[in-house]
């Protein structure tokens, strides 16, 4: 278990430099940063003086991969790649691109709060609607409930989750007023926010989980235990409840966890429609404003966390199945 | 009147998909076990149906795919021919009429009255009242009292001709079918039992519903804004239908453009195993760790970056908004082929194994022939699988795309773009919701027809997956 951690760590990191490469390359080859300058700084007519100064405060100022004027080892290390690598690595985001050049690192560490307040009940109360609303279809499968349900099901996960906030924020805040429109008071005040979006996005994701989850429920329930159980006179709702749900956990926990790294990376859509300042928010507002720095903090943040939760899905196996070894 | 054809870059992809698709269906079709395959998805009800449904959808986006400028007339004779800035398709040939029937501002489908109050003068006495539209029953002298009733015969009429339409279809069909059943009733007892190979009866109704809708709204197309118009009093009905090439462009091209990597990496890492194996691993890991969004976000906003400095690219703005998607389909392509290809190497390691393939090892066969010849024929119903079924979901993808600001040009019609403009709308008061409306049924029709399709395409190609369908069990008590 223990060298087992040690060498998902590693392949983790070279993952992690790996995207960093990708996003390097992306954002100062594609374009010099000379052109990220003239974009930030905007008007028809950047002077170079301009241009060399907002490098020079932003610390774009060497060159990119290889830095000839310097001596030995700091021809490698005085240059962009090195230096953005490394802090990044060490979760130091530095500032913004943009001219009010906020700090990166203390915005992530707020908003992560305001998204996780959105995004973990919501990825909780998720797996339990969607696996309880799978076992009613299986439950009575082969039956007109099972058939009208999964033919919901299609015609849900065929509708854009921007539909489903477009017509809920019409319905609920501006008809009806249970709710406001949108916005975020911290507290308990926050609740009555989160409630909308986190129904509707609730609504917007069952259809296409539910019918996985009912696919994996009835390939359990076609294997050997299942008639065992119902053999020695189980009720046919304990072989569900006790047998085939535990069973079925396992590629249900792999398909959740997907999910795991937008717990904390919050929802892009949801947070702009919704005014939720979380870290999606955050993202969109960069994206706008072509903010290079920020959009290149959330990518590296984003494979961080995903690295993590899919080691943590593997440590959750062993523990939901205790057959399985991680070696 | 001279033209001059314009062959955008997502022409010609989507034209060559169709030729590529059209050969190599003739032939796979050549095979007689493919052909049973085929059978079964045609032979499936609802993949039946959504078939022709999305066919309808593929004739509009083609027809949306002929692009031309025209002529214009020239300012001195002898002078050099100059061509319109505007780009038109022959669906904006078809829909000539709409396109003139420009209102300046929102109304309500079918209405005769502008939303928004004006001041005008009537019977010499300056009032506020709702002005008439431009174009929209324009033709009625007293609308109060003539709208309803023109709209009805108008809608009735449109519906009747459609229905005609569909019965002639029946009646062709049945006449056809007249042969294999003895005769002419017996043929129609056999559809109206659903005792026939294809899915004739669930055919039959979908052919009957869509010619209705699609006479009816013909009919009136002509006369009224079916679907509404928009701010700058362009009809809805005509950017809903413009929207469906740009969720063609992407649905198609995105996958096709995933297609090559996944499969020459998938199949390469499979066989290959070792070093390759890791690296190919080494490359999926790292890029599907990154999340999606960001990634084509990123990619997007360099496209950008690069577009604004070279404004020599392109001749008109139609050009740059279609160069546009065709990057962001390349993007979407090139960050999205680790699912496929991660199942791609799965297969490739199990067909791996398989006798045959050690049969042509022994005979001697080289590596890359035998990944051509033996591997890769039997993982291409993976392709196809995957192909069907991310279509439906690059669609929904795209609209989410362009919300976020990092889809389709607003400048061309998409219905990203629509439910865009759609949430703003849906604040005003009175709320404008027809382009909402608009892009909802679109996108449903167009989305779920794809879903169902691919489900068919799924079952019949890949019988041991997990099917995701219910099936009533008729007549058997459990």
């Amino acid at each position: 278990m223990g060298a087992y951690i040690v060498r998902r760590l590693a392949y983790g990191l070279a993952v992690l430099v790996g995207v960093n490469l990708l996003t390097f390359f992306l954002f100062f080859t594609v374009n010099t940063p000379d052109d990220m300058a003239r974009l930030n700084i905007g008007g028809k007519r950047v002077t170079q003086e301009q241009i060399d100064k907002w490098k020079a405060e932003r610390g774009y100022d060497r060159p990119l991969y290889w830095n000839a004027a310097e001596n030995g080892g700091a021809k490698l290390t005085r240059t962009v790649l090195w230096e953005r690598s490394v802090s990044l690595l060490v979760l130091d985001f530095g500032r913004s691109d943009s001219a009010r050049s906020t700090d990166i690192g203390h915005e992530v560490a707020t908003r992560m709060g305001v998204s996780l307040q959105l995004a973990l009940p919501l990825f909780l109360l998720q797996l339990v609607v969607s696996v309880a609303f799978s076992l009613l279809l299986v439950f009575f499968r082969s039956s007109a409930i099972d058939f009208w349900g999964v033919v919901l099901c299609v015609v849900m996960l065929s509708i854009s989750a921007l539909f489903y906030i477009i017509v809920g924020q019409f319905l609920f805040a501006r008809l009806l007023r249970v709710v406001p429109i949108s916005g975020y008071a911290p507290g308990l005040d926050a609740v009555r926010f989160l409630l909308l979006p986190v129904a509707l996005s609730l609504l917007a994701r069952l259809g296409g989980e539910a019918r996985l989850y009912r696919a994996m429920f009835l390939e359990e329930m076609g294997k050997d235990y299942v008639r065992t159980a119902r053999a020695k006179g189980l009720a046919e709702q304990s072989v569900l409840l006790r047998h085939v749900l535990r069973n079925a956990l396992m590629p249900i926990v792999t398909s959740a966890g997907a999910y795991l790294p937008y717990v904390f990376l919050g929802s892009l859509v949801f947070e702009s429609f919704f005014g939720i300042p979380g870290l999606g928010a955050f993202v969109i507002d960069a994206i706008g404003g072509q903010d290079f720095a920020i959009v290149r903090t959330m990518v590296f943040l984003g494979s961080l966390l995903y690295i993590v939760s899919n080691a943590l899905i593997d440590i959750a196996y062993t523990w939901i199945d205790p057959r399985v070894r991680l070696a | 009147m001279g033209f001059k054809f314009v062959l955008l870059w997502t022409d010609a992809a989507l034209w060559a998909v169709v030729l590529a698709v059209a050969i190599g269906l003739r032939r796979w079709l050549a095979l007689p076990q493919s052909r049973a395959t085929w059978a079964k998805v045609l032979h499936d009800a609802p993949a039946a149906c959504s078939a022709l449904v999305l066919s309808l959808f593929v004739v509009v986006a083609l027809a949306d795919s002929v692009h031309f400028r025209r002529a214009l007339p020239a300012a001195q004779p002898g002078a050099a021919t100059a061509h319109d800035a505007r780009v038109e398709s022959l669906l904006d040939l078809a829909l000539a009429r709409q396109h003139a029937m420009r209102e300046t501002s929102y109304s309500a489908p079918l209405a005769y009255l502008g939303i928004t109050k004006e001041s005008m003068v009537r019977d010499g006495q300056l009032v506020r009242d709702h002005p008439r539209l431009v174009h929209g029953g324009a033709h009625l002298a007293d609308p109060s009292s003539q709208w309803a009733g023109d709209v009805a015969s108008r809608a009735l009429a449109g519906a009747g001709g459609g229905l005609l339409f569909a019965l002639a279809i029946v009646a062709l069909v049945v006449a056809v079918q007249r042969r294999a059943f003895g005769s002419a009733a017996a043929a129609w007892r056999a559809i109206r039992h659903d005792r026939t190979a294809l899915p004739l009866r669930a055919l039959f109704s979908t052919v009957v519903a869509v010619s209705l809708l699609v006479g009816a709204v013909a009919a009136l197309a002509g006369h009224y804004h079916v679907l509404g118009t928009d701010r700058t009093g362009n009809d809805v009905l005509v950017l809903a239908l413009k929207s469906v090439r740009t969720a063609f462009v992407i649905g198609v091209l995105s996958t096709l453009a995933t297609l090559p990597i996944a499969l020459a990496l998938g199949v390469l890492a499979g066989y290959l195993k070792g070093w390759v194996d890791e690296v190919v691993q080494y490359l999926y890991t790292t890029l599907s760790s990154v999340p999606n969004v960001l990634l084509i976000a990123a990619c997007v906003l360099m496209v950008q970056v690069a577009l604004d400095q070279h404004p020599e690219w392109f001749e008109t703005g139609a050009e740059r908004a279609d160069l546009k998607v065709f990057l962001l389909c390349v993007i979407l392509g090139v960050t999205g082929w680790s699912t496929l290809c991660r199942l791609v190497r799965a297969e490739t390691l199990k067909i791996a194994e398989l006798d045959y393939v050690q049969a042509a090892t022994a005979f001697g066969i080289g590596r890359a022939r035998i990944m051509a010849r033996h591997i890769v024929p039997n993982v291409v119903h993976l392709v196809l699988i995957s192909t069907v079924l991310s279509f439906s979901d690059l669609i929904l993808y795209e609209a989410v795309l362009t919300y976020v600001g990092v889809g389709v040009d607003p400048s061309m019609a998409s219905f990203g773009g629509l439910i865009n403009l759609a949430r703003s709308e849906m604040s005003r008061d009175p709320a404008v919701w027809w382009s909402f409306a608009a892009a909802f049924g679109f996108m449903v029709t167009l989305v779920l027809a794809a879903n169902l399709f691919a489900d068919g395409v799924r079952d019949a190609f890949d019988p041991r997956a997990r099917s995701r369908r219910a099936r009533l069990r008729r007549g058997v008590v459990t």
